[in-house]
């Protein structure tokens, strides 16, 4: 079998997993559903006896969660009693608004810590590579939604200037396009800064481990026997192969990433999947709240997949085994 | 055969684990110096603490005059939205957050380390099974499915150790696995087995002794990963209403608007105590980390 599609078969694997397991998770531990929306919601009898039927409450378990697939492959995923409207479109509004900060953040957060991990890397052992790593891991160390809340502090009370809240400022008025998009990038730049501020480590010590390996293979003593200068041995020779571990790294980065955006939406009232885990966590709104979870997992799962099928376009030893 | 190779070789004695040698290893070591002692400091805060200054939750101020004041001589660092004692919820949340972070990183311990040997030991199907299952919650964001798990299960201290121990322990198996795998190849291990020692004799005599740094090695990390779970996860308002951790202390500070209000005596210590625990447990395993790989160290 092609590994290619052995992966493929792996993904779908899992993303059947993952619905089973948050078909016993929302709808067979607690009993049903029904009574989790019942929990903080006040309905009449007869919209529970509804609601009991359009879930097939009524038969077995495998038949329940036969309905369960079924309403999830209709794209049914379900209604919000909190917000009194469809799952599927509070999601959709909330999906959109994640991929923005997520694209903006990580492009920053990816560039940046190979920047500073090959700066570092290839200078190991001076006052400025240790610097870096001591740097590096504190802020690792630090919880990302506090960090948040000390830049809302700084910039909100202290000097203020920035946005600390929302995705766009209220009741604006916009005479174009462009000051939309630029007053989204003002409502960015905290949210972005704050995983940066963390997230910058995890690819600066990999990057720097990586190159510093790389800069102890015998290629890298020709390079230098070649009378090549510092700057293109480590940019150009060395930098190239330092990377391809950090792809691989990169993988287990999509989980710090994703626990990172819930942070930071949270923290800074971003309207995405974060925000919407949240709320629905405060709210008790197990709709969306199943949604959220159902939706954030099978994108990590699909994003580690392709991040696979790259991987393996740049490394072809890893295709070939 | 390069240097770094050798270790593999059944000839030469697998460092002692010894607990004393491996501190005064990291000791040496400057950064590692440093972890051990912020590790020390919070530990004797966590455990001393409370018992001087004990926090009493129903304390609560008399009037509005009495909530979210700045440090004075009769609250040294404040009061929170409830009028209580900042310095004391600091101290008592010290214990809750230590408590819950080396608990579950117990648990992810004896599952990762459980399954790491078993798969690494017995190879073939067993193998391909459990590292199947550990790869799935390994990619699977263990926030998300942490906060779903905390939202049905309800929400006290024994539920919150478990989903964080039951979450935590793929990395672990992944890495006992593969050194398992590497001891599993050496000659003694197979002399013993044609002597007709059992596995488990094996696995107890042969094989567990000598992953155990390494587990050590990994466990330091896993505690800090794990603390910073619990703050998350209670700064989410998943904590346990009744043991105030520093994760909740942030959770009750963000939403009863302390931010805003500019009281930063209420925010600011706990999340300074997470950032000196955390930073404590991952410089010692930092320096643990190049001690076992000389190449990382500094020339």
């Amino acid at each position: 079998m092609p590994p290619l599609l052995r992966r493929f078969l792996v993904l779908c694997a899992s993303i059947f997993a993952i619905l089973t397991f948050n078909f016993f998770l929302f709808h067979v531990i607690p009993g049903d559903p029904i009574r989790l929306i019942a929990r903080s919601q006040r309905l009449s009898p007869e919209q529970v006896a509804k609601l009991r039927e359009a879930y097939g409450l009524d038969g077995s378990i495998f038949s329940q969660y036969v309905t369960y697939l079924k309403n999830l492959a209709h794209g049914d995923l379900g209604y919000s009693f909190a917000l009194h409207e469809n799952v599927g479109d509070i999601v959709g509004r909330a999906l959109l608004n994640t991929l923005i900060l997520l694209t903006v953040s990580t492009t920053v957060v990816v560039l940046l810590g190979i920047v500073i991990g090959v700066f570092a890397g290839s200078r190991q052992g001076s006052k400025s590579d240790s610097a870096t790593v001591v740097t590096s891991l504190v802020f690792w160390s630090l919880p990302t939604f506090w960090v948040g809340m000390l830049l809302v502090f700084i910039f909100g009370v202290w000097i203020g200037g920035l946005p600390i809240s929302g995705i766009t400022t209220p009741n604006a008025d916009y005479q174009n396009y462009f000051q939309y998009i630029a007053d989204i990038a003002r409502h960015l730049i905290l949210p972005t800064l704050t995983l940066a501020l963390v997230d910058i480590a995890f690819f600066v010590i990999i990057t720097r481990t990586s190159l510093i390996e790389v800069m102890s293979e015998d290629y890298m003593l020709t390079a230098r026997g070649k009378g090549l200068s510092r700057r293109t041995m480590v940019w150009k020779h060395a930098t190239r192969n330092a990377l391809l571990p950090v792809v691989t790294a990169s993988v287990l980065y999509i989980s710090a990433l994703v626990a990172g955006a819930i942070q930071v939406e949270v923290v800074f009232s971003w309207p995405g999947m974060g925000l919407l885990t949240y709320n629905s966590v405060l709210a008790r709104d197990y709709p969306t709240l199943e949604a959220c979870f159902l939706i954030i997992s099978v994108a990590v799962l699909v994003a580690n997949f392709l991040a696979d099928v790259v991987y393996r376009r740049l490394d072809p030893r890893v295709a070939v085994a | 055969m390069t240097f770094e190779l050798s270790t593999n070789d059944e000839s030469v004695a697998v460092p002692s684990s010894g607990f004393a040698a491996m501190l005064r290893a990291i000791w040496a070591d400057r950064l590692g110096r440093i972890g051990i002692i912020l590790l020390v400091v919070t530990a004797f805060v966590a455990i001393v603490g409370p018992i001087v200054f004990p926090f009493d939750p129903t304390d609560v101020g008399k009037d509005a005059s009495t909530i979210l004041q700045p440090p004075s001589g009769e609250h040294w660092l404040g009061t929170d939205e409830l009028g209580r004692d900042v310095f004391r919820e600091f101290l008592a949340g010290a214990r809750i957050s230590l408590f819950v972070g080396i608990m579950a990183t117990l648990i992810s311990t004896v599952i990762g380390a459980g399954i790491g040997i078993v798969a690494g030991y017995f190879m073939g199907p067993l193998d391909t099974t459990l590292m199947s299952a550990t790869d799935f919650f390994l990619v699977i964001p263990a926030l998300p499915l942490m906060i779903a798990m905390g939202a049905i299960f309800g929400q006290n201290l024994l539920i919150i150790i478990l989903v964080i121990g039951l979450l935590s322990w793929p990395r672990t198996a992944r890495i006992v696995r593969s050194q398992t795998l590497s001891l599993r190849q050496r000659q003694y291990v197979s002399r013993a087995k044609s002597l007709g020692a059992s596995d488990g004799r094996i696995i107890r005599r042969n094989v567990a002794p000598h992953v155990m740094q390494l587990i050590v090695a990994n466990t330091i990390l896993v505690v800090a990963g794990c603390i910073l779970a619990e703050a998350t996860l209670s700064f989410i308002g998943l904590g346990d209403p009744d043991r105030i951790s520093w994760g909740s202390m942030l959770h009750f500070a963000f939403v009863s608007g302390a931010v805003g209000l500019g009281a930063w005596w209420y925010f600011l210590p706990p999340g300074l105590g997470i950032l000196v625990v955390v930073l404590g447990f991952t410089l010692v395993g930092h320096s643990f980390e190049r001690i076992a790989n000389p190449r990382l160290k500094g020339e």
